[in-house]
């Protein structure tokens, strides 16, 4: 056991009308890669903050190595040898590696850039931690997973001896994590510590020496040896009580198809055609149009979207799987009318060429959209507006081009009370509700327009445990109502619970369908990374 | 609702007194006593001849505000207002001279001529940005000098009134096309008017403009597509609001109501486009959309102080005091609003955060907590 790089203890942290960290202790050995877990909301990425000298806290104490301290800014964390790398990277895309390394810390004095020093040390670095970069390359034109060594380069660079990442496996292919955490080790060996946030339970015991569990702004759990715990016992400390489960009961499949897709394609290098160009300055810089998509188009050179075909008949939930980035978010935009593709998209026998999104809505499609604060709500507008949203392509809300307030209201008060949305009113801002409530909403928007087909992308990412239950009771009551859903989610355990049949894509195609009943999240894990292949072949 | 009452109210409130204060520095700079200055400004706008005028001022103040404002609403940035009401006004006075209607066809031929040449200058800017992402504050900045020069051009031949002698304008146009004053209308409510008092015909329809904009804005689909397009374009877009159209069709309706800027001075009081004709009404309007914060009746609001102070400061270089203090006393206010309104935003967004969650049961504080840090840190 070495010395202790970090010790927080009884850190508090105020928001306005919340406590994010209510006492919280931390404590980090040197030499160690120690995971943080918890829910969303639960206070982690407030702890980080504080560690990184973000904001103070209210109460408690930070000590560094045997130092008390007290950080004014993330400056002050550099110079006690802390550094962060962000789950959203801030680097600048016409730069090469190089210059984004040492850009606001440059070697050499205030005239001279000491460019060959900087480059001599970056490749140093590089060399001496497996982060291997063309230090020449432009950053726009390298992939995710380099671009994280950039950033991780950076705070070496700098001289962090304390690295903290932040989600850091959520953008990487499975062989990039692999190469992460050697790297990490690598770092560790050398007597560096490195702190993580993940919520991948199976990725948190495969590579942390320790780990600390947090729960709504506590410290609930510290684990010295991971062996000794299971990723479900890890999950039951997170949400602090018995897991609820997704399972469903009976087959509720009917004959009829609802929704039928063939041979959807979107060619490599196509960009949304609505993403481009003719956007208010704020939309095109990229951190709002679907950024995933060309990311992986430039990193693979492969199509988005290669030749999926599949049907989803009433009363059937299909579950989409697969690791994120590999063509679920772009078939999801292509039934929706969001992204132009070849193929053809049938929702109860109607060809949906050619018609609009708020058409296809009036046609009989519902969507709950991946991120609902991005794609699904406005926050700065009242619940009952915010009910329009997605809806405003025809009747009930809107005649004639006209919205008929009233009605929405009536509908925002129904669902509110149907879907137990937590809320002092319909008039409120959006978001003034938590995140559990706002996907209430936003289900409860789609449930009450009567949809024959359902596109639900990670319908319970980020919620809590008990609005996680309220929205799997839904969508299993809509099934057995006779919906048809597609179901696009990284919750495993959700997809095999709530799935009647799996699809799993990878690399933009089907390469398998499975049959939940028997197979195990780590089973399907293993066909997610392609490591495991279709039995029967790829699907049709 | 109040709190948001209380709120947009207390902006303004602060604003001002922030911009009394640095005007009063600026006055005692200048050797002047800032009590005299706001004295004599206060009485030079205590009588009916002041308040006509200010009003009469303040309407085409108020088209522009609202042209403006529309684009704002989006965050478009409309800075070619000016260029689309000169060339608007200036096509209009031309093609009204030159045909004879009854009177309110001519009149109704002049604005819409107007609202046409208006639109189709603002859509060059559109289709640039649609079809080639131009930056429309770029593009309707440049197509302001252009439309300087094109207005030059056609006043200079083509358009030219021939017995106009050394002034270049356009033919007057005839009592056919000329709005009548409000006078009357007023008198018979009570009002009196003194000889040479004009109340201007334009009033009422920059009244219909500014409820037309409130219904097309929060009424109708197609100002919630708007409204949330400004507020956040990635869900408008997952919605099914198609952004080129939405921005294609934003910047042409705010050319449109450009081109009507010009025509309270054209229908009232000028009846042709010249040197003479006011040229500064389109940056004007950018002021007051941002101080009546792109709302209907706060744009209002905003040109008739914005015409006060005008008129306020019109009599002070009679008594040795200068003007100039109008315009710095327009200026700390509106930087004072800005800043002011932010402020205030934030603020009230935290006590309805706050307030929501004290009034909504059951909810865990780490639920809440998890809200706040998403909005991007905005409660804090």
């Amino acid at each position: 056991m070495g010395p202790l790089a970090i010790e927080l203890h009884d850190i508090v942290k105020r928001f306005p009308g919340v406590v994010a960290n209510d006492g919280v202790d931390l404590t980090v050995r040197r030499g160690t890669i120690h995971a943080i877990v918890g829910e969303n909301g639960a206070g982690k990425s407030t702890l980080m903050k504080t560690l990184y000298g973000a904001h103070r806290p209210d109460e408690g104490t930070i000590v560094v190595d045997g130092t008390e301290r007290t950080f004014r800014s993330p400056s002050d964390a550099i110079h006690a040898g802390i550094g962060m790398v962000f789950q959203h990277f801030m680097l600048a895309d016409n730069f090469t590696v190089w210059e984004n390394i040492v850009l606001g810390d440059e070697p050499g004095s205030p005239l001279r850039l000491d460019v060959h020093g900087a480059r001599r040390r970056i490749a140093a670095l590089g060399e001496q931690y497996g982060l291997d970069l063309d230090p020449d390359e432009l950053v726009a034109e390298l992939g995710v997973g380099e671009k994280q060594r950039v950033e991780i380069l950076k705070v070496l660079f700098r001289h962090a001896k304390i690295l903290i990442l932040d989600e850091p496996t959520a953008v990487l292919v499975p062989h990039e994590v692999d190469e992460l955490f050697g790297s990490l080790r690598e770092l560790t060996a050398d007597g560096a510590t490195v702190i993580f946030i993940s919520h991948k339970l199976d990725e948190v015991l495969a590579h942390a020496d320790a780990i600390t569990v947090i729960r709504a702004g506590h410290t609930v759990g510290e684990i010295d040896d991971p062996r000794s715990v299971s990723a479900h016992q890890l999950a039951e400390m997170m949400v602090g009580s018995e897991l609820p489960s997704p399972e469903t009961r009976e087959k509720t499949v009917r004959d009829d198809v609802l929704l039928e897709v063939r041979d959807l394609t979107i060619e490599a290098g196509a960009v949304s055609p609505m993403a481009a160009g003719a956007l208010p300055a704020a939309i095109t810089q990229g951190e709002v149009m679907g950024d995933a998509a060309p990311v992986v188009t430039v990193a693979g050179g492969h199509r988005p979207l290669d030749g999926v075909s599949f049907s989803v008949r009433a009363g059937e939930i299909v579950g989409i799987a697969g690791v994120e980035g590999n063509g679920q978010a772009e078939l999801i935009e292509a039934i929706m009318g969001l992204r132009d593709a070849t193929g053809t998209v049938l929702v109860d026998d109607k060809d949906l060429r050619g018609v609009s999104t708020l058409e296809r809505r009036l046609c009989g499609l519902g969507y709950i959209p991946e991120d609902r604060q991005r794609d699904g709500m406005v926050l700065t507008m009242p619940l009952w507006e915010n009910v329009l949203l997605g809806h405003q392509g025809g009747p009930p809300f809107v005649r004639s081009g006209m919205i008929n307030r009233s009605s929405a209201k009536d509908r925002c008060g129904r669902i509110v009370e149907e879907f137990d949305v937590r809320t002092p009113g319909i008039d409120v801002n959006a978001f003034t509700l938590s995140g559990g409530n706002q996907q209430k909403l936003i289900v409860g928007r789609e449930m009450t327009a009567d949809p024959r087909v359902l596109v639900a992308a990670h319908p319970t990412r980020g919620v809590d445990v008990g609005a996680q239950a309220v929205i799997w009771d839904i969508l299993r009551d809509a099934r057995a109502g006779g919906l048809a859903t597609v179901l696009v989610s990284a919750d495993l355990e959700e997809l095999i619970g709530l799935s009647d049949r799996l699809l799993v894509m990878l690399r933009g195609r089907v390469v398998a369908e499975l049959d939940p009943s028997n197979l195990t999240p780590s089973e399907l894990g293993s066909y997610m990374t392609g490591a495991q292949q279709d039995p029967a072949g790829a699907a049709p | 609702m109040n709190r948001r009452l209380v709120g947009g109210l207390a902006a303004p409130a602060l604003a001002a007194a922030v911009a009394i204060a640095v005007s009063s520095i600026a006055l005692l700079i200048a050797g002047e006593s800032p009590v005299t200055t706001f004295r004599e400004m206060w009485k030079t706008i205590d009588s009916t001849q002041s308040v006509t005028f200010i009003v009469n001022n303040a309407v085409p103040y108020y088209v522009a505000g609202v042209a403006v404002a529309i684009g704002f609403k989006m965050n478009l940035f409309n800075i070619g207002a000016a260029g689309q009401y000169q060339l608007g006004a200036l096509l209009a006075a031309a093609a009204g001279a030159a045909v004879t209607l009854p009177a309110p066809v001519h009149v109704a031929f002049v604005m819409a001529v107007a609202v046409v040449v208006g639109a189709a200058y603002a859509a060059i800017a559109g289709i640039l940005k649609v079809w080639r992402g131009v930056n429309e504050v770029i593009s309707t900045i440049m197509l302001n000098y252009i439309a300087i020069g094109i207005a030059a051009f056609l006043l200079a031949e083509p358009l030219r009134n021939d017995s106009s002698g050394n002034l270049a304008q356009t033919r007057s146009l005839p009592a056919s096309a000329r709005l009548p004053d409000l006078n009357g209308v007023f008198e018979t409510l009570g009002f009196d008017f003194p000889s040479g008092v004009v109340l201007q015909g334009f009033l009422p329809f920059a009244i219909a403009l500014g409820i037309g904009y409130h219904l097309l804005l929060n009424r109708s689909r197609f100002g919630f597509n708007l409204r949330v397009s400004g507020a956040n374009p990635a869900a408008a877009r997952t919605s099914g609001v198609n952004p080129k159209r939405m921005v294609l069709t934003t910047i042409i309706l705010s050319g449109a109501i450009a081109g009507l800027i010009g025509m309270a001075p054209l229908l009232t009081e000028e009846f042709s486009y010249g040197d003479q004709f006011p040229k500064s009404l389109g940056f004007t309007g950018l002021a007051l959309a941002l101080l009546g914060r792109n709302h209907p009746v706060g744009i209002a609001g905003a040109a008739l102080v914005w015409a006060t102070i005008e008129r306020a400061t019109q009599r002070l270089s009679t008594l040795g005091i200068p003007q100039e203090i109008g315009v710095i006393l327009q200026g700390s206010f509106l930087l004072a609003a800005v800043i002011a309104y932010e402020v205030v935003r934030r603020r009230t967004e935290a006590a309805e955060a706050r307030a929501a969650a004290e009034r909504t049961p059951d909810v865990p504080m780490t639920e809440v907590a998890a809200a706040g840090a998403e909005t991007g840190g905005r409660a804090p």
